[in-house]
């Protein structure tokens, strides 16, 4: 006797989401079909991309002989602009803040990073909408920004400032200008930058009066003989294709060249853009060592680093790979206040969470950083965001410091590539160290 | 060089004892006329000044001459090379021959006086500059221009005032064609005085018309963004 069949659902599979046409994928579609326009937003690339984590130093054991921490001396100084300059910068560490204008953040965020900065001896750098009273007072070494739009410059604060950096390109946005839409053009933004109030502004791409290296020789002669040559002159670029963009910033007369990768941050950028132009800051570093290698200028032209720096392991993996300082823009913000949990219940009403907050061109910072609007700004005590910013940047220069002394050197700036490996056959071929365990370094030699 | 003798060689001097004796001088310097010989070309050439003197140049100079210039007059008896008084705060700067691209690039107030023509871009990203412009201006002249006025007493080459903001244009002769978001727009008496006082401080008062004129200026419809204005 057969007995009857019970009944069952035929079995399913989980529902699967396609790796390609992810959530974010998905939400990105329905956005630009709702509304045209492309997504704009702040910070830098998002995507994950071969990094300083892919790295890791070997310390010192038997063939090396490694310093006392807290007792032995490591130094972290650095001299910034000796080329030409007559009065080149003196840092005390080799970590640096980098141009950020006045209008993507407040005055009070503006005076935080210079009061943290100069806590710490070291710099920090205007951006793309002129000098602030608070910040010159504020920075004991203020690096004026030189950009195609030449918003607010002027040779009164050009003689004001320690040094000048012409800035070619961003990491963020490589061949792109500055954004700043008008919910952010306040009547004081505006009048520095004689522009209406409130309208969505976009700064010009290329300079207005040069184009291309030899003009460039040409313009930082310029600037060097209105400021009589005392100041240092930095080329900043963004991390494209750095072996020829340093040699020709460096034929062009630069003291110092600033590299941006991919994943530096932006005040307002197109997401396409932030995401899919520029490589990343680890495959910028050695091309761009190499350039000034073989033009005899390897820390004679200061080299600074920037996209993405985090911490004090970061900071060392740069030194050894040839730099000679770095800077930072993002995570000086977070030390500031910028996408802290505090605020969760603001990020909420905007449609986000602390730590994804990146809608920085609308000016509604609940940190109140990347803001003008004043009941916003008000929320950052200049002061203590400030002492924020020096504690971090304290700890990085003493995380810098552990690390160099237990690869054996007396100074940060004796790190070298030889004290690296990498995790990832990427990193090995981008950074030029051999793959943890192995002496291959990917394209320069047999397996 | 001494404090009577203010002519400077620059077959025997350097660009950088030239402009290092500039930017010494104090405000009330009796020093107040200096004429410069043989400038070949060279670039730079009276950049950073920073007080009432007069700086007369004969011959031609090469780039940025009188770059950021501030209250100094700056006479060029030649015809200058690109970016001529660039970002010029104050002051006057008046170039007796042609001038290059960029002229007035970026410059913030005083008047640039160009007796020839300008090149390209004249009067790019302008923030307040007065430009009078005796002959012809090449293509994309005062774009972005942000504050200032340009005034030509030729013609205009292709795209005159692309992605203007508030910079005002008057020009005398044709406009091979305007840039994105330019137009022409009224004159109204108002415009005619102000065009008149800047003839007039560029020493051509009596001698032109103001009435053969036609003003350019932004149409304002780039200002918010907008998918339709996409280019
Ligand atoms: C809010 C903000 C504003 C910025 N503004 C400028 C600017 O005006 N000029 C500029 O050259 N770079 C600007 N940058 C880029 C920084 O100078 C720097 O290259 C970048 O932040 C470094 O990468 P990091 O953010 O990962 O540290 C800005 C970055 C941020 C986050």
């Amino acid at each position: 006797m057969t007995q009857d069949r019970i009944p069952r659902p035929s079995p399913h599979t989980v529902p699967r989401k396609s790796a390609t046409f992810d959530d974010y994928t998905l939400s990105e579609i329905r956005r630009a079909a709702a509304t045209g326009i492309y997504d704009i937003r702040g910070g830098g690339a998002k995507r994950k991309v071969p990094h300083f984590d892919d790295l890791l130093f070997l310390g010192a054991s038997v063939s090396r002989y490694p310093l006392e921490g807290y007792r032995e001396r490591c130094g972290t100084d650095v001299v910034l602009g000796s080329r030409f300059a007559s009065k080149p910068i003196d840092l005390k560490i080799p970590i640096t803040i980098a141009g950020m204008s006045f209008g993507s953040l407040s005055a009070q965020a503006k005076e935080a990073l210079g009061r943290g900065a100069s806590a710490m001896g070291t710099s920090t750098t205007t951006g793309d909408g002129g000098m602030t009273a608070e910040e010159r007072g504020h920075s004991t070494k203020l690096v004026y920004q030189y950009l195609p739009s030449r918003y607010g410059m002027n040779p009164d604060d050009l003689r004001k400032a320690d040094a000048i950096e012409i800035v070619i390109g961003q990491g963020a946005k490589p061949g792109g200008g500055g954004m700043l839409l008008g919910q952010k053009i306040s009547p004081r933004v505006a009048a520095m930058r004689t522009l209406p109030e409130g309208i969505d502004q976009r700064s010009a791409c290329r300079h207005p009066d040069w184009t291309g290296p030899d003009d460039l020789e040409i313009k930082i002669l310029e600037l060097r003989e209105i400021t009589d040559w005392e100041k240092p002159i930095y080329v900043k670029v963004g991390a494209a294709r750095p072996y020829y963009d340093i040699a020709l910033a460096v034929k062009a007369g630069a003291d110092v060249v600033v590299l941006d990768g991919m994943q530096g941050g932006t005040a307002a950028t197109q997401e396409v853009f932030i995401e899919n132009v520029g490589i990343p800051t680890l495959a910028a570093i050695r091309p761009a060592v190499k350039a000034l290698q073989d033009l005899g200028m390897h820390r004679k032209v200061q080299l600074i680093i920037s996209g993405g720096i985090r911490n004090g392991a970061d900071v060392a993996k740069c030194l050894a790979l040839g730099a000679d300082a770095v800077a930072i823009g993002t995570a000086a913000l977070v030390a500031l206040g910028d996408n802290d949990p505090a605020y969760a219940d603001d990020y909420a009403e905007l449609g986000t969470v602390p730590g994804a907050y990146d809608d920085w061109h609308e000016g509604n910072d609940p940190a109140g950083i990347t803001t003008q609007r004043p009941e916003l700004a008000a929320r950052l005590d200049p002061e203590r965001a400030g002492r924020r910013l020096a504690n971090y940047l304290s700890v990085m220069a003493l995380e810098a410091q552990t690390i160099a002394r237990a690869c054996g050197k007396s100074h940060v700036h004796n790190l070298e590539p030889e004290d690296l490996v990498a995790l990832s056959i990427e990193a090995a071929a981008m950074a030029g160290v051999p793959l943890a365990g192995t002496d291959w370094i990917p394209g320069r030699g047999p397996f | 060089m001494t404090a009577q003798d203010l002519t400077i060689d620059l077959a025997s001097t350097t660009l950088r004892q030239l402009n290092q004796a500039l930017h010494r001088l104090a405000p009330d310097t009796n020093q107040r006329y200096w004429r410069v010989l043989n400038p070949r070309g060279g670039h730079a050439l009276a950049a950073g000044l920073d007080a009432p003197v007069k700086v007369e140049i004969d011959g031609h100079v090469g780039y940025y001459c009188a770059g950021m210039n501030k209250l100094a007059t700056v006479i060029v008896n030649g015809n200058a090379g690109v970016g001529v008084a660039e970002n010029m705060m104050s002051g006057l700067v008046h170039v007796r021959g042609d001038a290059s691209q960029a002229a007035g690039a970026t410059a913030h107030g005083g008047m640039l006086v160009i007796d020839g023509n300008a090149s390209a871009r004249c009067g790019i990203s302008m923030k307040g500059i007065d430009i009078v412009v005796k002959g012809s201006i090449g293509h994309m002249s005062a774009f972005m221009g942000q504050a200032g006025t340009l005034t030509v007493l030729g013609d205009a080459g292709e795209a005159l005032g692309d992605s203007l903001y508030e910079a005002r244009l008057f020009v005398r002769g044709s406009v091979a064609s305007l840039g994105a978001d330019c137009v022409e727009k009224e004159m109204r008496d108002e415009h005619r005085a102000e065009l008149g006082a800047r003839l007039e401080a560029a020493g051509l008062a009596g001698t032109v018309d103001v009435a053969e004129f036609r003003r350019y200026g932004s149409a304002r419809q780039l200002y918010n963004f907008h998918i339709d204005n996409v280019y």
